[in-house]
């Protein structure tokens, strides 16, 4: 691990105006001192964000929650509005990680914690993600891709994002509140979906944020009409990362389709909205028909990779059987 | 009952390897090749040098310089041939952890690489017929006439199963510390091992000493399943770090690093040819293995031997070949040989039945064995149908309905499978030590508990032969200036320490102080009859034909394995081994990734064991066994046959449920919902 | 062979109830101080990326991978460690006396882990990932306390062993 100087601050101007190039802000730590002892973070200085966001939920006039960046998971999944109110999130968080993880990671963090691709994490292998121009291992013929893209990869990259929270996020359109860059910046927004990046030629950037930019708050909007969940997909029953996971939302009135929200996880470098799907969805007979056509038509743009077709199979079929789990 | 040790595993107060007490003590931080195949050109050292706390940097650049001799794993640094992705090619010592690993990233390497090749196939260009396959069983047999065996079968089946690279992943890593007496005579080292005396022997001479002149002290183990079995680069790394400067050094292996450097199953491909008559008589077996070695040294894992013992056939083939391959040197993964080779068989025997429109419990019964179908010996005790009839009692077998893909239950699909388990019940020599002391008897023998329970299995072996109660007993071990025990290994702990504690026991009760005993000669005069354990075990699974998803509801195993020494032992030992063969039947699986040339996911998030959610309430049940040709115990030892029937059972559960049969482990979500071709 | 002074800090924590202060390199986890030199080798190091649980500590209470945690972020922190679990009188904590009863250990490399999870467990309010209703709060069932717990790996295979010990301690 690299040598740095540790610093906490105590509101996020402070943070803010602390950063300077090589230097990171630390959270919980559950994904940047894993990625730091791997060699592939290198800051040369920790700015501890802990204490400088809200560790509060607070009722946001107009229904919706404002979640401080700082809140741990577990306080997350605990909390009695987000149970009730919230069930998709509740449940996206209680499937991440382990109860050891989830209390020591931080909203902000969970949002920003970066993918789990092999080559990513090992320095000895090609990756333009970590070090740009240098080629993606992943992506060479007998490269393990199991846990990878389906949806929106490049030439460049084909990790996806390993985030639970950040697709129940996506799918209720929360809007994050950031702070920075450098100081005197003023607070605005950031939509979700929105927050992520398709990898493009540039996978080297996760999100949308420019150094130093600090996420401060979630803000969720007031919840969508109809029964949500969250279902995840995983090659053990506990402590691994999606091989698909969905985010539903479903609301029927008189055997139509109301309304729905649908994201993916496990396929792509960002979480992923299913525009598609849901334009498919609206008004139509809520039926299993209609839900596995619909499941169709989103995955109709995959591209697996060789090894992972089967990601494809199981999202369409995930997709469907979560709608019909909402119907009945 | 309770395991001796258990207030101090409890407390924390258990030590392991890397936790003693030095004064002034140096941290060593391991360097790997990042290349598959070539020759290290050179090694730069001076930023690593240059760095805060570093005293030195040990490097195969000099190759010879640290006056190691022995294999090619452990005279570490001796040659600047690459052989292996992942190969030990440097390390630093240095005055802290993290300043040694920090500098450990600083360490310049330059290759010259050659093309390298990591990936087992069928008709490799290198496949080779080893001379002996582990330990030292004949590589290849044969009786009879397979293919006449065939050609009159009713029903042949012919089948391929493959299963992956796995590896044994204890919960502890490897770690070591060594420390030389001023004078640089003697070396104590404070390591992590199944066999001390064993693990004393080779690290004396790798490193060219006298065996007197070293000792280590290991008496609590963190877990093993055949990787601390033999010396691995740890201790001798820390001993010549020590050496080196002049202090004691301490060295842990990272979890990614145990991957390459500790050793891992070879991946199989394992043809089965059956053929029976219609009443589910075998007329022919055939198993043929592929797997692989490491490119300089040889380990043929004994997969096949397991059909040699299971069922009686009139023909009989059982083959061996390895490629050589750019991979670390495959070893000792709990039940070498039977654990894929069982797999393999007992699948194939499931889809026999099937084929037969057989029961396959009645299959297995229909061709039981009296004596050992390979080499004619007479089995000293075989209740493998009696394990199959109480356990299909057991579980409702009776009333199972045989076709497969019938039985919804919400969003899964329910099955149910059967599975023979064997594994050999062999002793080794040992010695062992007992007196009279103040409080009662102290037993001594340089045996290994690796979780097994041995230091309190021993002391009610003890006990019982001195007639006294176990609180009055106590046993000294992991520590080789103990008399010699033999390794903690092929289930034969028990029966060797325990046949040596006896017989001290019974010395002491003519000399009424002091007893000894060394089993060398009792082992050698062993009747030569096929000794094995055998089981039964049976798996209900739910699988979600939509997602893949396999979950395990109920698993049962029922064991003859002799006398139990100890119920509460050996229902952990035999529960715990079944755990292990669900993650094997499941989840487990290290990638080999060619363009890399090396294994990948390389640790614990992305080589998945069981967690506690994943595995349902054990059932263990067992027949004892009253066998006259075993050790006075009785005991036939119990740590591994449990792996050797789960991932079949489960298997063949999986088929039960959907009517798909994957023929390659693990059962993933991706093996269920890939593309049928 | 200097270190510059911006890369160590002083920081105290309570640990096992007793204050200690120590000056670290920055680099240092929280485990790594324990073990290294706080003379408290009771828990373990088992990967060292918060993949194994074989490290978990209370960290104000609430259980937390000591591997993952920087010394320099938890100044003023309230940690126990297995050590800690005992009440001092040399009576066992309850759980510790269950997992001798119940066997649910073998090599004992993942127990300390497995208590201080447990320990900490017994107190987190609230569902799970296999609670049915996330609005009332869930028995603590046998299906509970294994999703609860699968941040601890147990290679030994001692699980229904644990499940049993935690459960007994639960409904005595």
């Amino acid at each position: 691990m690299r040598s740095f100087a540790y610093a906490r601050a105590t509101d996020a101007s402070e943070a803010v105006a602390a950063y300077r190039p090589n230097a990171a802000y630390l959270g919980g730590g559950t994904n940047l001192v894993d990625l730091m002892r791997l060699g592939v973070a290198t800051p040369d200085s920790l700015i501890d964000v802990t204490g400088a966001t809200s560790g509060q939920i607070d009722d946001h006039p107009g229904g919706g929650l404002l979640i401080g960046a700082a809140v741990r998971n577990s306080d997350l999944a605990a909390d009695r509005r987000v149970r009730e109110r919230y069930p998709m999130l509740a449940r996206a968080v209680l499937a991440g990680a382990s109860g050891q993880v989830r209390n020591m990671a931080t909203v902000g963090g969970n949002l920003l914690q970066r993918t789990r691709c092999p080559y990513f994490q090992d320095v000895s292998t090609a990756c333009n993600k970590r070090s740009p121009g240098s080629g993606c291992q992943a992506q060479q013929p007998g490269a393990e891709t199991e846990n990878l893209a389906i949806l929106g990869h490049s030439a460049a990259c084909v990790a996806t994002h390993p985030s639970d929270m950040a697709v129940a996020l996506t799918a209720l359109g929360a809007t994050l509140h950031a702070s920075g860059p450098g100081p005197g910046s003023p607070e605005h927004a950031i939509a979700m979906p929105g927050l992520h990046r398709l990898p493009d030629a540039s996978p080297e950037r996760d999100t949308v944020l420019a150094p130093g930019e600090l996420i401060t708050a979630v803000e969720l909007p007031p919840p969508p009409p109809g029964r949500s969940t969250y279902r995840k997909v995983r090659g053990r029953a506990s402590f691994a990362f999606a091989l698909v996971s969905v985010a539903a939302t479903l609301e029927i009135a008189d055997g139509a389709v109301a309304s729905c929200r649908l994201a993916l996880g496990g396929v792509a470098h960002a979480p992923w909205r299913c525009q598609l799907a849901e334009q498919a969805l609206e008004g139509q007979p809520a039926t299993a028909g209609t839900y596995a056509s619909a499941a169709a038509r989103e995955l109709r743009a995959a591209r697996p990779l060789p090894g992972n077709e089967y990601k494809v199979t199981l999202a369409r079929n995930l997709i469907a059987a979560v709608l019909e789990e909402l119907s009945s | 009952m309770s395991r001796t040790e258990g207030p101090q595993k409890v407390t924390g107060q258990a030590r392991y390897a890397f936790e003693y007490p030095a004064d002034d003590v140096a941290y060593c931080f391991p360097v790997l090749s990042e290349v598959a195949c070539g020759q290290l050109a050179s090694v730069d050292d001076s930023d690593a040098l240059a760095m805060p706390g570093v005293l030195r940097v040990l490097h195969s650049g000099e190759p010879g310089a640290y006056g190691l001799t022995g294999s090619f794993e452990l005279a570490i640094f001796s040659s600047r041939d690459i052989t292996y992705r992942g190969q030990l090619i440097a390390a630093v010592v240095a005055d802290t952890l993290e300043n040694a690993r920090a500098a450990a990233a600083a360490v310049r390497v330059s290759y010259q690489p050659a093309p390298h090749d990591t990936v087992l196939r069928l008709g490799h260009p290198t496949l080779y017929r080893p001379e002996k396959i582990n330990p030292a069983f004949q590589t290849d047999t044969g009786y009879g006439d397979v293919d006449a065996g065939l050609a009159e079968a009713a029903v042949t089946v012919s089948v391929t199963y493959t299963t992956p690279a796995e590896h044994n992943n204890p919960m502890e890593p490897h770690a070591a510390m060594a420390a030389w007496d001023p004078g640089g005579q003697t070396l104590t080292v404070w390591d992590t091992t199944q066999g001390p005396s064993a693990d004393r022997d080779t690290i004396a001479s790798v490193l060219d000493l006298p065996p007197e002149r070293v000792r280590v002290i290991s008496p609590h183990v963190g877990g093993g399943f055949g990787s601390k079995g033999t010396t691995r680069p740890t201790p001798i790394l820390a001993a010549i770090a020590a050496r080196e400067v002049g202090r004691p050094v301490k060295v842990a292996l990272t979890r990614q690093q145990m991957f390459t450097l500790t050793g891992h199953r070879t991946p199989t491909i394992q043809r089965l040819t059956l053929g029976a008559a219609a009443d589910g008589a075998l007329t022919a077996v055939a198993h043929d293995v592929t797997e692989h070695t490491a490119l300089r040294t040889e380990f043929a894992e004994q997969t096949a031997v397991c059909t040699r013992v299971m069922y009686g056939t009139p023909a009989m083939r059982t083959t061996h070949r390895l490629a050589r391959l750019n991979v670390p040197r495959p070893a000792w993964m709990r039940a070498p040989g039977e654990a894929p080779g069982m797999y393999a068989l007992e699948s194939a025997m499931d889809e026999l039945a099937i084929a037969l429109d057989m029961d396959p419990v009645e299959l297995r019964i229909r061709n039981d064995t009296r004596a050992e179908p390979d080499s004619g010996l007479a089995f000293s005790s075989r209740h493998l149908v009696e394990c199959l009839r109480d356990g299909a009692s057991r579980f409702g077998w009776d009333s199972r309905d045989p076709r497969p893909g019938v039985r919804p239950r919400g969003r899964w699909l329910a099955g149910t499978g059967v599975a023979s388990s064997t594994y050999p019940a062999k002793r080794m020599p040992s010695a062992a030590t007992v007196d009279l002391v103040e409080g009662g008897y102290l037993v001594r023998v340089a045996a290994a508990d690796i979780g097994t329970g041995a230091r309190t299995a021993l002391g009610r072996i003890a006990a019982q032969a001195l007639e006294v109660a176990t609180e009055d007993v106590r046993v000294e071990l992991g520590d080789s200036a103990l008399p010699r025990g033999s390794v903690a290994g092929g289930s034969m702990g028990t029966a060797s320490w325990g046949s040596a504690v006896a017989l001290a026991c019974e010395a002491l009760l003519k000399d009424g102080q002091h007893g000894e005993a060394d089993t060398t000669q009792d082992v050698a005069a062993d009747a030569k009859l096929a000794r094995h354990s055998f089981g039964a075990q049976f798996a209900a699974v739910l699988v979600d034909p939509a997602t893949g998803e396999v979950r395990v509801e109920r698993l049962l195993g029922v064991f003859a394995t002799g006398k139990i020494i100890e119920p509460v032992l050996a229902r952990s030992q035999f529960m715990g081994a079944m755990i292990m063969g669900l993650g094997m039947a499941l989840m487990e699986r290290t990638a080999v990734d060619q363009s890399v040339g090396g294994f990948m996911g390389t640790d614990l998030a992305q080589y998945h064991v069981p967690v506690n959610a994943d595995v349902p309430d054990v059932e263990i049940a067992w027949l004892e066994e009253d066998d006259p040709h075993l050790w006075p115990g009785g005991g036939k030892g119990i740590g591994e046959i449990g792996i050797t029937g789960t991932a079949a059972a489960i298997g063949n559960a999986v088929y039960h449920a959907t009517g798909r049969r994957i023929r390659d482990l693990p059962i993933t979500p991706a093996r269920l919902l890939a593309p049928t071709a | 062979m200097g270190r510059r002074a911006e890369q160590e800090t002083e920081v105290t924590l309570t640990v096992n109830g007793r204050s200690r202060t120590v000056r670290v390199d920055n680099r240092t986890s929280l485990l790594d101080l324990l073990r290294e030199r706080l003379g408290l080798t009771g828990t373990k190091k088992g990967c060292d990326h918060g993949q194994c649980g074989a490290c978990t500590v209370h960290i104000g209470g609430r259980r937390a991978n000591a591997c993952l945690a920087l010394t320099v972020a938890h100044d003023g922190a309230d940690i126990t460690t297995v050590e800690g679990l005992a009440d001092g009188t040399g009576e066992l904590h309850p759980l510790q006396q269950a997992f001798v009863r119940y066997d649910a250990f073998q090599c004992g490399y993942c127990t300390p882990g497995q208590l201080c999870s447990a320990v900490a467990m017994l107190s987190e309010a609230g569902p799970s990932a296999v609670t049915d209703d996330l609005t009332t709060e869930p028995a603590l069932t046998p299906g509970e306390i294994r999703e609860r717990m699968s941040g601890n790996l147990c290679r030994c295979g001692a699980y229904p062993n644990i499940v049993r010990a935690i459960d007994a301690t639960v409904t005595p």
